[in-house]
């Protein structure tokens, strides 16, 4: 992924801001520009939306065949969390043993390195999912 | 005009590893190599964790405890001296996680392990000055240890944030002074991935020198004897120096126990006093006076004589874990999974 578009999409990769629709109230993460129910009448609606950083694990799966960029952390979660607005968002679970992993396990969303360009480029950076203490 | 603590927040990776298991890859005694660091195990990070993930999360944790408005943070500095970049600073992406930016002056700072420390200082004078409402200072590390060097027990990782301001205030600052020479104990050149070390020359002439005049400074200036004070934090390499330190100082091991960490976790480096402080703030009653003293090599020392105010009653201290919570949920590894982990397996 290029600087750039990583660079656009650090709202939402940091700090968890989708989008609520001024006309239904419905919250769309990653952000997107219209509503899929209200269509035309969300045009300049879709406001910021800072979802909670907190939620539960709504599904998982344990990644055994890894893309070589997350050769070094495989075997790794990665889960559909429910946050506590109610919004699904996918992530990898870190800081937890992979057979305590359960669906309804509360977690935090962390910021953590998603992935480096090289031993030169640039450290992308968003969220995970670590079990909440 | 009072200028001191309004929030703090700390932050320790979850994986732990032991001297024992170090010292059983390098053939050496690590259990005793342990007990001569007064070391029992320390704090390692995640392949995806770095300072900027450390100093994130303490930064949050700090936010998570107070009611201010991010957008009034003036200035952030993340001390360290383990930067993930050589250029393009850790500060712009804290500052981003915690939702300050755009209206305020950012920058990272070196000095060796007290780095978080000078931090402080600074956003005490820029609040002093009313040149900013509030500053953070962040002190974190992920240590360098080459393998099997005697680094390599003790080198760990963790962090603290303060939010330094003037309203609210649940620990005032009443005096900061620092104490520095040019000595060098202690160095890492740029590229190198691991530091050197003057070995024994690290401690009389370095560590103590340095922690010693500092403190003595403090003690003189503020005419205090170290019995009035509740607790008193020493940077901690390892767990003896800041024990031997406290002692020849006149400090108690009781004054001492609770802001030592580095038996638990290692040393953190710039972390190390943020982390020690914090422990300390987390267990505090108001009017507890902490006396703390950090170093750095190469080499100063920054000393804070600080006063616990009423403001700790109503403080959301439970908002976010304690150091002591975070010292109870770990995950241990064995050598190969911590090697994998530090990126010490250079693959082909």
């Amino acid at each position: 992924m290029s600087v750039a578009r990583h660079w656009r999409e650090t709202p939402g990769r940091y700090n968890l801001i989708g989008v609520k629709c001024g006309n239904c109230g419905k919250v769309f993460f990653p952000k997107r520009t219209l509503c899929p129910e209200c269509r035309r009448s969300s045009m300049g609606k879709m406001n910021a939306y800072k979802l909670k950083a907190e939620g539960t694990v709504f599904t998982y799966s344990i990644i055994h065949d890894a893309p070589a960029e997350n050769n070094s952390i495989k075997p790794y979660a990665v889960a559909m969390i429910l946050t506590d607005d109610d919004v699904l968002i996918t992530g990898q679970l870190v800081d937890v043993e992979l057979e305590k992993v359960e669906i309804g396990m509360p977690v935090r969303a962390v910021l953590r390195k998603m992935s480096e360009d090289g031993e030169t480029g640039v450290i992308n950076y968003g969220y995970k999912f670590a079990p909440k203490n | 005009m009072d200028v001191g603590i309004v929030s703090y927040g700390s932050y320790v990776p979850r994986y732990r590893i032991t001297p024992a298991e170090i010292g059983r890859i390098w053939g050496i005694d690590g259990t005793a190599m342990g007990k001569g660091l007064f070391i029992n195990m320390k704090s390692v990070p995640s392949p995806d964790e770095d300072v900027i993930t450390i100093a994130t999360e303490a930064a949050r944790n700090m936010m998570s405890r107070c009611s201010v408005d991010p957008q009034e943070i003036g200035a952030i500095y993340v001390g360290s001296e383990s930067h993930p970049y050589a250029v393009k600073p850790s500060g712009t992406i804290v500052a981003e996680a915690i939702c300050a930016t755009p209206n305020l002056t950012v920058a990272d700072l070196e000095f060796a392990c007290k780095a978080g420390t000078a931090g402080i200082q600074i956003c005490m004078g820029l609040v002093g000055s009313k040149m900013i409402e509030y500053g953070v200072a962040i002190g974190a590390d992920t240590s360098q240890g080459a393998p099997g060097d005697a680094l390599e027990y003790s080198a760990s990782a963790g962090g603290a944030a303060y939010l330094i301001g003037s309203k609210d205030i649940i620990a005032k600052i009443n005096r900061t002074l620092s104490y520095t020479t040019d000595t060098p104990d202690f160095w890492r050149r740029e590229g190198s991935p691991y530091p050197k070390h003057g070995g024994r020359f690290t401690g009389e002439p370095a560590y103590f020198k340095h922690i010693g005049s500092a403190a003595r400074m403090m003690l003189s200036e503020m005419n205090t004897e170290p019995s009035d004070y509740n607790y008193a934090v020493f940077h901690q390499p390892n767990g003896k120096f800041p024990m031997r330190m406290a002692k020849e100082l006149g400090f108690s091991d009781e004054q001492v126990n609770d802001g030592l960490l580095t038996p638990h976790i290692g040393n953190t480096y710039s972390g190390a006093v943020p982390l020690g402080l914090a422990a300390v703030l987390d267990v505090s009653k108001p009017g507890d006076r902490i006396f703390a003293v950090a170093y750095g090599s190469g080499a100063g020392s920054d000393a804070f004589d600080i006063t616990v105010t009423d403001n700790m009653k109503k403080y959301k201290r439970s908002a976010a874990p304690t150091v002591a919570e975070r010292l109870k949920d770990t995950i241990h590894l064995d050598y190969g999974r911590y090697a994998k982990f530090k990126g010490k397996i250079v693959m082909g």
